[in-house]
């Protein structure tokens, strides 16, 4: 054992009911690094950081910090400790302000009184936000604040609770280049401060970028331990995955048919005027920045927001779309953004998630078909490699690649000819990236016309045929594949 | 051990049942009597009704806090057209049954096309409905009934009470209904996570106006049974019924978040009420003790099921 380290965590296990999410793993951690924890969603990195934040209790196993065992049976003794955790999904109390929300539970108060020094609240507030470079009035609420910014805040907050361990579960899922830099720039003075950060990401580029050492995680064994520098991208990939992956996107021989989808001059909340089609056997790629509109545009060509004005046909035919049963009606499939929001009934089971859009030309009688609906969902399970015990399993119990198949699964069931991909692999691992992108292509092939809206350029590069950037609320330019590149794509997407 | 686990989690409601029948068989003799049990049946075969009327609204994510009072406006209605010589008997039930639906569809219309919360809606709807009963009986209770409206709360069909068989049937329908028909998958569907229901194609209103109906319908069942229980229509009727209902459907593992639960579910909730009910009468325990030991039974049944769940 090796005492220069800040955090060490030794043989630690953990058993679910069913699964063994963590095997014996051990992690060290030195001060005033970064160090990135990589693995395939399921791997078990999630479990291991809410041991460390306490959430969870290992079922055997040390973790010592500063040289001594810690066992924390809650969170609140954990962040007396020095630990603090940044949550994939934001926790703040919208309406409170921002110095609020950064005090929380450490407001300063007059003696013994328990009265709030607000004055002192806002000036610490507003002073610490000075140091860490970031422009955000403490007077604000939180609800007004984008996600970047709610992110800034977390980290002020776990520097006032004096953390010397900041867990940051993939910072960057919900931000964008420019804010994404400002996080950086605070990572690296927090590493000046001796502060030692572990860091969850799927993103390559930024590992690279910002680690100094790297761990992986695989099916919840701790796998290793390398200097981020000693490795390259193929390397990392191998050893997260362990297997050789190398063709993440196939190349493929586009060969567009007749225009499925056309819309013209669709109009509607935060878009105005676009038009454009979709052929048979063709991928559409929609790029852009968070916000800008491309969610909007897609959902309301599926029915679930309002159209104000505009055209929508599909093969030729104007149609109505008022709800997204039409939409389904009329050949299209959506795989939304947001899988836990509006992609999966999280309480319910994979076969009933799977089977839940086709109910009504599966079983069109007043009666299910049991049995026929077990066939269905069983039969998708298989097709799109959903790791479950059974189809009878509760959705929630899969982890977020296998979530998002079952997703895919649902939709495709139908057979529709045009799918809408929105953010499809968005928090999935590379495993299951991969296999989506492979299904994508072979849709494409099979004569599908397919739009896919990514924030993850690469990806968009990588299937489309043809490229839309969307900008406050328009299409900007439509690029062909040859001359889509990232810098032209970004030069249109910027505001 | 964990075999066993697993078995208490599953069955864990059932086990309490018959932990308490045993229990209750040892300390009386008059408890476990086929006289006795056919007795708890008939008792519980209105709360059992309504419980599993409100079932439906629960699992798909909402409440009904009027069925207490619909009970005693289809009540009356059911009575002021049950005095003999008047109607037939089906003209009253039907009145009755077509007036709980239109109170279900109105509740369930407020709630989907006027965005307005379920419990404030119901809240609402207990008060009116409440109100149009004392209004249509002038305050009074509406006696004098035919014998054959009385034969459906107090006649008996094969030695078996009516209302028991009616209590029978509409668990054997509903289940149906929630277990092996579309529009049951839906409510499913729709309590678990309206957006993704949306998203899937699902009329998302269509499926909580059927809820709401099929809740208020049952309520009127519920009450026809009861004004022919005993033998009035009673607008002072079934106050406080939603409570025991809700109660009911709690204890039975129903998730008030809505997408999860059970008609056998709600089943045993209901008999666990009416047992415990039944045996601390048997006992000669005060009803006062009675309230109190009801409430800690309905926490600690959710407290278990929570423990259980984890």
């Amino acid at each position: 054992m090796d005492s220069n380290f800040l955090l060490s965590v030794e043989g630690v296990s953990k058993s679910f009911p069913g699964v063994k999410a963590l095997d014996n793993v051990q992690l060290n951690i030195e001060k005033g690094k970064v160090h990135a924890l990589m693995g395939e969603n399921g791997a078990g990195k999630s479990t291991l950081m809410k041991i460390l934040i306490g959430m969870l209790q290992p079922d055997s196993g040390k973790i010592i910090f500063k040289g001594e065992q810690v066992r924390f049976s809650a969170v609140h003794e954990a962040i007396a400790a020095g630990f603090s955790m940044i949550h994939q999904e934001l926790l703040p109390f919208p309406e409170l302000t921002v110095a609020e929300n950064i005090f929380m539970g450490r407001e300063p108060v007059y003696g013994w009184s328990g009265w709030i020094n607000r004055k002192k609240l806002y000036a610490d507030a507003k002073a610490l936000m000075n140091k860490l470079g970031v422009t955000i009035s403490v007077n604000r609420l939180m609800k007004t604040l984008s996600v970047a910014e709610m992110q800034m805040v977390e980290i002020a907050k776990a520097i006032v609770n004096k953390a010397e361990v900041i867990i940051m579960d993939e910072p960057t899922s919900a931000i964008s280049g420019r804010e994404v830099d400002i996080l950086f720039n605070i990572i690296h003075d927090l590493k000046k401060e001796g502060i030692a950060i572990i860091y969850i990401s799927h993103k390559m580029d930024e590992i690279f970028k910002i680690a100094d050492t790297i761990s992986v995680m695989r099916d919840g064994e701790y796998i290793g331990t390398y200097p981020a520098a000693s490795l390259n991208n193929q390397q990392l990939i191998n050893l997260i995955v362990g297997r050789e992956l190398n063709t993440v996107f196939e190349k493929r021989a586009a060969n567009p048919g007749a225009p499925l989808l056309s819309v013209q001059n669709l109009c509607g909340k935060n878009f105005a005027d676009i038009s454009f089609e979709v052929r048979q056997g063709e991928i559409l790629g929609i790029a852009g920045l968070m916000g800008a509109g491309r969610t909007e545009i897609v959902q309301a060509i599926f029915g679930i927001d309002n159209i104000s004005s505009g055209i929508i046909k599909v093969k030729g035919r104007e149609i109505k779309i008022a709800c997204p049963g039409d939409a389904i009606h009329n050949s299209i499939g959506l795989i939304s953004e947001d899988r836990k929001l509006t992609g999966l009934v999280l309480s319910s089971s994979v076969k009933h998630n799977i089977t839940l859009a086709a109910l009504k030309k599966t079983s069109p009688g007043i009666f299910l078909d049991l049995e026929k609906e077990k066939k269905l969902a069983d039969d998708q399970v298989r097709k799109f490699n959903i790791k479950t015990p059974s189809s009878n399993q509760v959705v929630n119990y899969l982890s977020g690649g296998n979530q998002q198949k079952v997703v895919i699964a649902k939709v495709l069931l139908n057979d529709p000819d045009i799918i809408i991909f929105d953010e499809p692999t968005r928090g999935i691992d590379i495993g299951a990236k991969t296999e989506i992108y492979k299904m994508i292509t072979e849709l494409a092939g099979k004569g599908k016309a397919i739009i896919m809206i990514s924030s993850e350029l690469i990806e968009v590069l990588g299937l489309s045929d043809r490229i839309l950037v969307v900008r406050k609320g328009r299409i900007s330019k439509e690029l062909n594949k040859e001359e889509a590149t990232q810098e032209v794509i970004m030069e249109y997407a910027m505001e | 051990m964990n075999l066993a686990k697993n078995y208490l989690s599953r069955y864990g409601i059932l086990i309490a049942l018959l932990v308490i029948c045993i229990i209750l068989s040892i300390a009386t003799p008059y408890f476990f009597t086929a006289q006795n049990l056919i007795i708890v049946l008939r008792q519980v075969s209105i709360n059992g009704i309504l419980a599993i009327g409100v079932t439906f609204v629960i699992i798909a994510g909402g409440i009904d806090l009027s069925l207490g009072s619909v009970v005693a406006l289809t009540g009356v209605i059911a009575a002021s057209f049950a005095h003999p010589g008047m109607y037939p008997v089906i003209v009253p039930v039907m009145l009755a049954l077509l007036s709980g639906a239109l109170i279900g569809a109105i509740n369930g219309l407020t709630i989907t096309l006027g965005k307005v919360a379920p419990f404030i809606v119901t809240l609402g709807m207990m008060t009116i409905a409440r109100g149009l009963a004392l209004v249509l009986s002038n305050g009074r209770p509406v006696t004098n009934l035919s014998p054959s409206f009385n034969f459906i709360g107090g006649g008996d069909v094969l030695y078996i009470p009516v209302p028991i068989l009616l209590f029978v049937l509409v668990i054997l329908i509903s289940s149906v209904i929630l277990k092996y028909t579309r529009i049951g998958r839906y409510i499913y569907a729709v309590g678990g996570n309206e957006n993704a229901a949306k998203a899937s194609g699902i009329r998302v209103a269509r499926v909580k106006l059927f809820a709401y109906i099929m809740c208020s319908g049952l309520a009127a069942l519920a009450g026809i049974v009861l004004a022919s229980r005993i033998t009035t229509g009673q607008p002072n009727a079934g106050i406080a019924y939603e409570l025991d209902a809700i109660a009911a459907v709690v204890i039975g593992g129903t998730s008030l978040l809505g997408g999860r639960g059970s008609i056998a579910g709600t089943v045993i909730g209901v008999l666990i009420i009416g047992v415990i009910n039944n045996g601390l009468d048997l006992l000669n325990v005060s009803s006062y003790y009675q309230q109190i030991i009801k409430g800690v039974i309905i926490v600690g049944a959710v407290l278990l099921d929570r423990k259980n769940a984890r």
